[in-house]
């Protein structure tokens, strides 16, 4: 019964994105563009999948990993205070474990991502795999939320991480393949919906909120921001490794696939 | 009565169609196989608990497979042809104001609604009442959140406007990125701490599952339509725009309040 009622709130959940969409779109076709859309039974059939999906993702979620995700984060937390209690930070060392699995854990099930990588295979011909590059962002967001932590359990200032992993980023743009560029700036901004915030957030919260002098307020924020930085790094990074593996070639791959 | 051999269902048709339904779950449950390691480890080895409701947890990951494997279905027969064949309306109408007011009201009207959005604002109006930014009354806090995630949406609003004339100008989108974040550190620098985390935060959560597909489908669509861009180069780096501007309209607002 709970699941049915889980169901229905997360069916109005969705809609509730849906539906500015759908205002938009439906009034700029209407006032604007005043023409018919191509295939609008299958375009609606399509939402309609896309809600119905998003809604049992959601519940799914909700039913068995964000709880389980949670009380874990809560848990590990306690038990980084009570070992030792050096106040070291290494103390936490099953935090940062999970902190990295299940930042790429999560990152690989994003939804938003799937779509992004998609597009991405699509448009560049094969060349860019979706796999690999969710796995790259997967590997930034693991690392990413890694160092939030660490940071929250040091306590130092979230500004020189993020200035310092600019500096990095800006670098890197400098010096890479033109072409990744684009995808790898989208790639910071998609990993951070659904399936990662709520977990990442709980881990965040249940950090600062256990460690003496740190106030979750303060403290707690930041992981996202972190999540989202390091992806762009490494995709610019996996770029370079997918034309390193191509290079042994010659040169105008791309022409080669049928 | 419309298009009748098109209505008529094949029994072959059914076939593939579940094949095709049953491939598209195989690989969302690859997607979720990592999640299920990860928490079964640390809760058996690491945590040495059994699982609590395990029941539970299996008709929730079946929900999840399922539910995965619809949207990416939706997605290449909805929300991708959609965003596209916008982008090509639009491209057909020849207005630029049209298409720029299209994609502010997109911007915003997602992002104004988001649910993640309203709970960061909600934490920030408790942040800045503690700090003594504004009164520490229940008024001042809520006035506070509705006054920052107008700011955050009218900041996406402007970033899909932004990234749309990138697109029909070509401009490299580094050069605004690489300008958007030299902003960002020097505006760090003189905009109260208490606001800081919040910003970088605020870039994160402005794009939705929903919204995402749709405005990478429009970009792409846009380059491809108009003659001298390419869909790789310039189709991407709307999403990048929008979680650059929440940052620098945050930091502003924590400036000016």
């Amino acid at each position: 019964m709970t699941i049915l009622i889980d169901t229905l709130q997360a069916m109005l959940e969705t809609l509730r994105d849906v539906l500015p969409i759908a205002v938009i779109l439906i009034g700029f076709q209407l006032l604007v563009l005043r023409r018919t859309i191509p295939n609008f039974r299958r375009l609606l059939a399509g939402f309609a999948y896309v809600l119905v999906g998003l809604t049992l993702f959601l519940v799914g979620l909700r039913e068995a990993l964000f709880p389980l995700g949670e009380t874990m984060a809560e848990q590990l937390t306690a038990i980084g205070l009570s070992g030792g209690a050096t106040g070291s930070w290494l103390d936490y060392g099953w935090v940062y474990a999970f902190a990295a699995a299940i930042g790429f854990a999560t990152t690989v099930a994003e939804p938003a991502l799937i779509a992004v990588s998609l597009k991405a295979q699509d448009v560049s011909g094969g060349a860019i795999s979706a796999r690999g590059l969710r796995i790259a962002v997967a590997v930034g967001v693991a690392v990413g939320v890694t160092l939030g932590a660490v940071r929250i359990v040091t306590g130092t200032p979230l500004p020189y991480y993020i200035i310092a992993g600019y500096i990095v980023v800006v670098l890197q743009t400098l010096r890479c393949n033109k072409e990744i560029i684009p995808l790898a700036f989208d790639s910071g901004g998609v990993t951070t919906s659904t399936v990662t915030v709520p977990i990442v957030t709980a881990l965040g919260l249940g950090l600062a909120s256990a460690i003496p002098g740190r106030s979750p307020l303060l403290d707690g924020f930041g992981l996202i921001a972190f999540a989202s930085l390091f992806p762009i790094m490494s995709v610019m990074g996996y770029a370079v490794v997918v034309e390193r593996m191509r290079r042994p070639g010659r040169p105008g791959a791309e022409e080669e696939e049928p | 009565m419309v298009a009748p051999a098109d209505n008529i269902i094949r029994p072959r048709d059914i076939f593939a169609r579940v094949r095709a339904v049953l491939r598209v779950c195989t690989g969302s449950f690859r997607d979720l196989v990592p999640i299920v390691v990860v928490v079964a480890f640390f809760q058996i080895v690491v945590l040495q608990q059994p699982f609590p409701n395990l029941d539970r947890v299996v008709i929730g990951l079946v929900f999840v497979v399922v539910g995965l494997s619809l949207f990416v279905q939706g997605l290449q027969i909805g929300l991708f042809p959609l965003g596209e064949s916008m982008a090509h309306a639009f491209a057909r109408k020849g207005s630029l104001i049209a298409l720029l007011a299209f994609a502010f009201c997109l911007g915003f009207g997602t992002t104004i609604a988001e649910p993640a959005l309203i709970a960061v604002a909600a934490k920030a109006g408790e942040v800045a009442g503690a700090a003594g930014f504004i009164g520490d009354t229940e008024p001042a806090r809520s006035d506070y959140a509705l006054q920052l995630r107008l700011t955050v949406a009218v900041s996406v609003g402007a970033a899909l406007v932004l990234g749309v004339f990138r697109i029909l100008k070509g401009w490299p989108v580094h050069y605004l990125i690489i300008g958007g974040y030299i902003l960002v550190i020097v505006m760090t620098g003189f905009a109260p701490p208490e606001i800081v985390g919040i910003a970088y935060d605020s870039g994160g959560v402005t794009t939705s599952t929903i919204t995402v597909p749709l405005v990478a489908a429009l970009g792409v669509g846009l380059a491809t339509v108009i003659r001298g861009r390419t869909p790789l180069l310039d189709g991407f780096g709307l999403i990048a725009f929008a979680s650059l501007t929440p940052i620098i309209f945050v930091l502003a607002f924590g400036m000016v309040i």
